[in-house]
């Protein structure tokens, strides 16, 4: 079992950032500290699975509880509800929301926010079906947790190489040189505009 | 490095060092003019530049506190983001898109042409485009820009093809991969393009025409420039006569610096342009420099602009080659039976997944919108912009309660679409929509305007002192030795991307302000 194993893109810098070369002894310490954990298995075939080193993961939460680890998960995928995305890249948002979560002020807006979603669901918001999670969000979408959440998403969910997996976007270009060689011209479905309006590529 | 004494009075100083400033520069010291060259930014390069959207924005963006209101959407979505330009070397020249547009003959005769239109102050530029014509040229060698002087037009990517499909199904005429400051084929010491797709984030294989690596080591060479980084401009000072002498900046460590002056030039884009004119406001000019006509940070321009993405059931990889990879500009003439004055373009444009995600609708969740993204690889996308208004409430002032790290008003950015602007937008976005549909979209989106690239107006250009800022020179028209000299001369917004007209400004100003040194008027 790994941690999350792909960078989240923003932190590359970040020595603390769990990486795919994370010693795994530290790994277990963190496990051990942590008061929530997330797990999942990727899909073999899916476009992260096929690059991962492992297709287990798990992502250790240290100031939020298993509760609200879970329930801002069930957000993230109530507000963005991909087809096949993995959970390891909504788990990236119950990490970043973890570390807003260090302050006593971001712990107080997540378990009010918990409370109301809850409170609202009449249960386990994270227990709930989608379309009974998409009626609660819709109706709090303007409570400062939820919109926290929904901001947090943009750049957690769609910046890092597991998105970019998932998504088709292929990202840095530079050191493969560009795609004037790769495929920036390789649509063959509609026919070629003529030379007037596109001109060849210059050898 | 050439190097200027602080009390050297007999320097040109130029604030900022973009398509105006950096152009202006080296244009002077070509001529033997000495410069300081005042830049709030770090120097990058071509090195140094990042192939990934958000940090590449933490590097060159202009990121200081900036406040907004008015009913424009970018107030609700960036509240403290009015602009997405640049503050580094290079100015906003490291990001723009290349395209490269002359002003049509018409667009300079904004008010002869479209009458009075209630609710915006419309005036003719104090210029024609017979007058521009010869220094269009030589912007567009100096740039090198395709489809002029035998330059080769770009090879479209898969955006352009989905494009022009559409473009040629429903009878659109004027279609191609434009005029672009990007090399097709080696030209001036710079590669050509390869198709990397990050135009936005400062070009790296250095295709894309920017001040940073093709004026200012030029002017560097000759030995004129004085290039301060990291200098931030917060005054500029004047003489009992009401001459310009100086101005004071705060250097990289945070400290204090005057720099005597023979010449100012302000090019720090039409946001901190008016700002600076208005934060030198003395006993003299109690309210902002060049400011007795009232225009400073009035008629401010951001063009009207949208987006139109659409997704098909086949793979386009938009996100591949270059941004602008091509235009529609049958939409561009002026035809009032669409219900509206002024017209626009329509260029390509592709975001990667990040941009994508937090632009495509901001502030969107659910479903049709998760879907939406779900066919991202499938997309293909076009931005719409054409002509504002220019409106004498739509402002840039000081928001006094606000201050800035250096303990200055921060620039409030006001903007109300005019009814023009609406009405424009919404026949751009059924004809972007149109483009798309007949090539068998599944799904298209409207997006909202991003924040504005294009900023314009705010210290225009009149034949009379009453009605603007400047002269048909930029010469303000208060302070004989005070000069505007980015898009903030802008008498009207024209529909084509701006960059082109600022160098080709900024060519013109050097020749008269050289003029006007050697015959000492000045």
């Amino acid at each position: 079992m790994i941690p999350i194993f792909f960078r989240p893109r923003q932190a590359a810098n970040d020595p603390s950032t769990s990486g795919q070369d994370f010693p795994s002894d530290i790994g277990r310490r963190n496990v051990i500290k942590a008061s929530a954990m997330l797990t999942g298995v990727l899909a073999a075939q899916s476009a992260v699975g096929l690059l991962a080193p492992s297709l287990a993961w798990a992502l250790d939460v240290s100031n939020l509880d298993q509760g609200q680890a879970d329930t801002v998960q069930a957000l993230a995928k109530t507000l963005f509800p991909h087809k096949g995305l993995p959970d390891a890249v909504y788990a990236l948002v119950v990490k970043d929301i973890d570390g807003f979560a260090a302050t006593a002020d971001g712990r107080g807006l997540v378990s009010a926010g918990v409370r109301n979603l809850n409170a609202k669901a009449g249960g386990d918001f994270s227990k709930k079906s989608l379309a009974a999670r998409h009626q609660v969000v819709a109706a709090l979408i303007d409570d400062p947790f939820v919109q926290k959440v929904r901001g947090t998403c943009i750049t957690s969910l769609y910046d890092n190489d597991m998105a970019f997996a998932h998504f088709g976007y292929q990202g840095e270009a530079f050191s493969k040189g560009g795609y004037v060689f790769r495929g920036f011209n390789d649509l063959t479905w509609l026919s070629n505009p003529p030379a007037s309006a596109s001109p060849p590529v210059i050898a | 490095m050439t190097q200027f004494s602080l009390d050297d009075d007999s320097v040109v100083v130029i604030i900022g060092s973009g398509a105006g400033g950096g152009t202006l520069a080296n244009e002077l010291c070509q001529k033997g003019v000495k410069v300081v060259l005042l830049e709030a930014g770090q120097r990058q390069s071509s090195a140094t530049f990042i192939n990934d959207e958000w940090p590449s924005f933490k590097q060159l963006a202009w990121t200081d506190k900036r406040t907004t209101s008015g009913n424009w959407r970018v107030a609700r979505d960036f509240p403290n983001l009015p602009a997405w330009i640049c503050k580094t070397v290079g100015g906003t020249t490291t990001h723009w898109a290349g395209a490269s547009l002359r002003f049509h003959e018409n667009e300079f005769k904004a008010r002869t042409t479209y009458g009075a239109v209630r609710g915006a102050n419309l005036l003719d530029w104090p210029i024609t485009l017979a007058d521009l014509e010869p220094y269009y040229a030589r912007a567009e060698d100096k740039m090198g820009v395709t489809r002029t002087n035998d330059i080769s037009g770009l090879p479209g990517n898969n955006n352009f093809k989905v494009m022009y499909d559409g473009a040629t199904k429903i009878g659109y005429k004027s279609c191609s991969t434009g005029r672009m400051a990007i090399n097709s084929a080696p030209r001036a010491g710079r590669g050509r393009c390869m198709q990397l797709g990050f135009c936005f984030q400062g070009c790296k294989s250095g295709a894309k025409w920017s001040t940073l690596y093709t004026e200012i080591p030029a002017a560097e060479k000759t030995g004129k420039l004085d290039l301060r980084t990291e200098a931030h401009v917060s005054l500029i000072e004047h003489d009992s006569q009401g001459k310009a002498t100086g101005v004071v900046y705060f250097d990289a460590q945070g400290k204090r610096k005057r720099q005597k002056a023979r010449v100012v030039c302000v090019a720090g884009n039409s946001i901190e342009t008016p700002r600076l004119l208005l934060l030198s406001a003395s006993g003299k000019f109690p309210n902002g420099l060049a400011n007795s006509s009232g225009q400073v940070g009035r008629n401010y321009m951001r063009h009207m602009t949208g987006s139109v993405y659409a997704y098909f059931d086949k793979p386009v990889h938009f996100y591949r080659g270059t941004v602008m990879a091509g235009i529609i500009q049958d939409e561009v003439e002026n035809n009032p039976k669409r219900g509206f004055v002024g017209g626009y373009e329509m260029e390509t444009i592709s975001l990667g997944l990040p941009f994508y995600a937090a632009f495509l609708n901001p502030g969107s969740w659910g479903p049709e919108y998760a879907e939406f993204l779900d066919n991202y690889a499938n997309t293909a996308g076009m931005w719409l912009v054409g002509e504002d208004m220019p409106q004498e409430s739509n402002r840039v002032t000081l928001n006094t309660a606000v201050t800035d790290q250096y303990g200055l008003a921060v620039p409030n950015v006001h903007y109300d679409d005019h009814p023009n602007d609406i009405a424009m937008r919404a026949h751009a976005y059924k004809q972007g929509e149109a483009v798309y549909r007949a090539v068998g979209a599944k799904k298209v989106m409207r997006t909202p305007p991003y924040p504005s690239t294009h900023n314009m107006g705010t210290c225009r250009m009149s034949e009379r002192p009453s009605d603007g800022v400047c002269n048909k020179h930029g010469q303000t028209h208060d302070i004989a030795n005070l000069f505007i000299s980015d898009g903030s001369q802008f008498t009207t917004s024209a529909a084509e991307n701006p960059t082109l007209t600022i160098v080709t400004l900024a060519i013109r100003q050097a020749d008269y302000i050289a003029q006007q040194l050697s015959q000492q008027a000045i």
